[in-house]
């Protein structure tokens, strides 16, 4: 009520001077919104550049030594098999944010739409999905992932696929949740746009995605550092990325040994993917503010 | 006697997220004295609810007390630390909310909630505590006072729950209790029931009040002083007797004004020539008829055998308690749920039951307003867009094309054009509904639903959005399905009435005919619940058949006999409760549907009439 400030004269009130103060503040970007632009067009610059901006090439044997800290010819030092790892860094680089981003927009794209779906058209459509999703999340994702890859055979587009398709089942559930919860708290204009004789997609993409944005927004910077992590997993148990390619994921868990002997060789790849994911939830955190502040009032409290 | 309670300079701001703090509460001072209730009454943003607040030292987030006092007893409130506020709050001072539904938790037993603040305050043990909630609700009057609290907040009705909450903010016998709003959501017949048991309560425990709402008529009934509020300024104070009688400001009389009072039964039955020209133009052909139609949600029947008929410009008021099917009859209408059995066709050809069924051009006639502006309006779209939509959807109208009549439709509904590029959380609520309205508008429809638009909408705002409701069909000659359950809007507005009960027509005819006087016995009970602007109406209304035995009863929906039996005052037993009414027309175009016969209704309508003389 203490945003509803018109008296008997409503029609006419308060026009005009507020709407563009707020659209102003949201497209401000923040200093963390910034930081975090800055970090991600860095990693993406050094994803695309990696071939002009290595010393080395991503398997090349540049030391007999192993474990070698800091020196000039290897400006990071080398990994278990004394490969340079500020190359290793550079191209990982490619694969793992290619990687994980495709992942993740596969499954949130995949997860978002049949969420969707089950939630407008219910019935046995949702009993379908819903019980199939269970039946998914049933398994530990490792496990399926692995029965999955290991039936069909490992490359990378069955590595993304695999990963998509099981993060999508997380995506899946939110979205509907949020999709049901729209409707539950009745949220009538999803009616009018139906009695109006809209289709599913126009619902889905026009009235329900813009006011589910919120939560699925947080969840992607969430899921993105979960799928880098998972594929890491999986190139671990020699499924992912097969060597000599590198993924920082890979990269720390190869080169876990070289704690023993003070080499930062797995410290530096975990250090980069600390970087990435703290600069996409930065960047979700300032997403999720500026899209709280277009709605003032009570739809908030 | 002392002041209870003094405020003195009472100023309060706010401000929007990142904004400025200004002033929404301006210098307010009053004071109350024990027993005594004192009525804060304004339109929304008045800031009646802010001050309200303020007596316990709250302030919502984004507001702050920024000047004045507060006086419980001498002791300012606003002084208090935190702990020291907490401890008032629930055990010296009450409140109790607008919406019980809200208030309540769902998943704890109604006893443990009513008891939690005198446990919690360490006033009582718990025993005592129950004890003294059961003695509460039998003053309440609410049924099985001793099992009541063993039950969960959606086992008892809306109106026994309303009552819950008073004896929730009364279990600790506070010196001051503040209601805010508590009435409103209701429907008149259980809104009676309320203020009966609030005012016994209120007399009986010797508590002062502070009564918040926007309904003058019911302020007439429960308070003894009234503070007129308009944007934070006091404009007017004194006595009930003074302001209903004789209002001296000019805003007060602007808040009179905004009130539309039933006709009163006395009337005889006018032959309005306006109606009956209507009448024949529907006989002739209907634009939009509803017949035989049975709706059911699951295995739930709502609706059962509605027949109804819509001429061109003619307004159908539909009127009925919540829960009665009225907005499902909407939603059957625009093809949301499809009917059971049944048939609704739009100038003679059937419609299909679903949206899906139908045609462009069949959706474009048909148009539906939803009652929450603030919930049928996507808070992410700006108001642009919203209207843009139908006219793509319906016209195919190109961007230019659209854009100018997104203007041209903001001034049909009286919005500046500049409101295109707002979104619709920038808006108030009038603002919102017009916007809402102006998309239905978009579609250029013959026939527009209308469920609830006015009712969460405060009286002055509500008469200017009916008023332009009326211009429109004027303007536009477009024909409304006006669905609300304020019988006394829907007088003023509606050509010809639709009386629901559960499910079923009770009643239908020319508005005239149907409520001057009334017939039958419900339309009878509900055009008496409708609050008058005079003091001392609520005890009148109390002593009458229909009130006593309509009131305080539950709906229910049955497939035999009448569904009003259990509340109606002439009912007869063996024939009203086992055997389907027949159809009775009491004039042309009237219909009832009653066992009595219409003889022995009207003599009913003399004798209550007599009663409430006596």
């Amino acid at each position: 009520m203490t945003t509803n400030m018109s008296g008997p004269t409503e029609t006419t009130a308060s026009s005009g001077e507020s709407d563009g103060k707020i659209k102003d503040s949201n497209l401000r970007l923040t200093t963390t919104a910034w930081i975090a632009i800055l970090i991600l067009v860095f990693w993406v610059g050094v994803a695309v550049f990696a071939p002009f901006l290595a010393p080395y090439g991503e398997g090349d044997m540049v030391s007999m030594e192993s474990f070698k800290v800091v020196e000039e010819s290897s400006f990071l030092g080398t990994d278990y098999l004394g490969r340079d790892v500020l190359s290793r860094i550079i191209y990982g680089a490619r694969m793992t944010l290619g990687l994980a981003l495709i992942a993740t927009i596969l499954s949130f794209s995949t997860g978002i739409v049949l969420g969707f779906v089950a939630a407008i058209s219910r019935g046995w459509v949702d009993q379908i999905l819903s019980r199939s999703v269970d039946a998914i999340m049933a398994f530990p994702s490792i496990m399926l992932a692995l029965i999955i890859i290991g039936g069909v055979g490992t490359s990378l587009p069955v590595v993304i696929f695999t990963v998509a398709m099981i993060d999508a089942t997380r995506v899946f559930r939110l979205s509907r949740a949020r999709a049901l919860a729209l409707d539950a708290s009745v949220m009538e204009y999803v009616n009018v746009a139906e009695a109006r004789g809209e289709g599913v997609t126009w619902i889905m993409l026009q009235e329900i995605l813009p006011n589910t944005i919120v939560p699925l927004a947080a969840e992607f910077g969430i899921r993105y550092t979960f799928a880098i992590l998972f594929i890491s997993s999986l190139s671990f148990l020699g499924l992912g990325v097969q060597p000599p390619g590198a993924d920082w994921g890979v990269m720390v868990k190869e080169n876990l040994q070289g704690l023993l002997y003070g080499a930062p060789a797995a410290l530096l790849p975990a250090a980069c993917i600390t970087t990435v994911s703290v600069a996409v939830n930065l960047l979700v955190d300032w997403f999720l503010h500026r899209s709280s502040t277009t709605i003032p009032g009570e739809l908030m409290e | 006697m002392s002041d209870l309670l003094k405020v003195e300079d009472l100023w309060v701001e706010g401000r929007p997220p990142g904004g400025k703090y200004t002033p929404i509460v301006k210098g307010v001072s009053f004071s109350i004295k024990p027993g005594e209730v004192l009525a804060l009454i304004g339109e929304s943003g008045s800031g009646k609810s802010t001050i309200s607040l303020a007596m316990m030292g709250y302030a919502r987030p984004g507001c702050r007390i920024s000047k004045g006092k507060v006086l419980l007893n001498g002791e300012d409130v606003l002084a208090l630390d935190l702990k020291g506020r907490r401890d008032i709050r629930g055990s010296k001072i009450a409140y109790v909310a607008q919406s019980a539904a809200a208030a309540f938790n769902p998943s704890m037993k109604i006893n443990r909630q009513v008891t939690e603040a005198p446990i919690l305050h360490g006033i009582m043990q718990e025993n005592v505590a129950v004890e003294h909630a059961v003695e509460l609700y039998r003053r309440l009057d609410l049924p099985d006072p001793e099992s009541i609290g063993g039950r969960y907040p959606h086992q008892v009705s809306g109106g026994q729950l309303q009552r819950l909450m008073v004896a929730m903010a009364l279990s600790c016998t506070p010196e001051l209790l503040v209601l805010d709003e508590p009435t409103t959501a209701l429907d008149v017949t259980t809104q009676i029931e309320v203020l009966k048991a609030f005012k016994d309560i209120i007399r009986r425990e010797n508590t002062a009040a502070i009564y918040v709402t926007h309904d003058l008529a019911v302020v007439a009934q429960v308070a003894d002083h009234i503070v007129v509020l308009y944007d934070g300024e006091m404009m007017e104070q004194g006595s009930t007797d003074e302001i209903v009688n004789r209002p001296s400001h000019e805003y007060t009389k602007i808040l009179m004004s905004a009130i539309r009072q039933p006709p009163k039964g006395e009337g005889t039955h006018s032959d309005s020539s306006t109606a009956t020209s209507i009448e024949e133009a529907i006989s002739a052909a209907p634009l939009l008829q509803v017949s035989d139609v049975t709706a059911a949600y699951g295995q739930v029947t709502i609706l059962r055998d509605i027949d109804m008929r819509v001429g061109n410009r003619e307004t159908v008021g539909i009127i009925g308690e919540s829960g009665c099917g009225k907005s499902t009859m909407a939603q059957v209408i625009s093809g949301l749920l499809p009917p059971v059995s049944g048939d609704v066709s739009l100038d003679g050809n059937s419609l299909p039951g679903r949206v899906k069924g139908r045609n462009r051009d069949q959706l474009k006639r048909v148009q539906i307003v939803f009652q929450m502006a603030d919930v049928a309006l996507n808070p992410r779209q700006k108001i642009g867009k919203i209207l843009g939509r139908p006219l793509k959807f319906y016209h195919d109208m190109d961007q230019a094309r659209c854009k100018e009549r997104v203007g041209e439709l903001l001034e049909l509904v009286e919005l500046p054009r500049a409101f295109a590029q707002r979104y619709p959380g920038e808006l108030s609520g009038g603002q919102k509904q017009r916007v809402n309205l102006a998309r239905a508008l978009a579609a250029e429809p013959d026939v527009i639903l209308c469920d609830e638009v006015t009712s969460a909408l405060d009286t002055v705002v509500a008469a200017s959005v009916i008023k332009l409701l009326e211009d429109l069909q004027e303007k536009l000659g477009v024909s409304y399905v006006f669905i609300s359950h304020d019988l006394s809007t829907v007088a003023a507005f509606a050509n010809r009435i639709v009386v629901l009960y559960a499910g079923r027509v009770v009643e239908q005819g020319p508005t005239t005919s149907v409520l001057s006087p009334p017939y039958h016995p419900y339309t009878k009970l509900l055009l008496s619940s409708v609050p008058e602007l005079r003091q001392g109406w609520l005890e009148d209304v109390m002593e009458t058949q229909e009130a006593r035995s309509g009131i305080a009863q539950d709906v229910k929906m049955s497939a035999v006999g009448c569904p009003f039996f259990d509340r109606c005052p002439v009912s007869i037993g063996g024939v009203c409760d086992t055997q389907a009414p027949p159809k009775r027309n009491v004039a042309q175009k009237h219909e009832i549907i009653c066992h009595r016969q219409i003889d022995e209704l009207l003599s009913e309508q003399e004798m209550a009439v007599g009663a409430a003389a006596r």
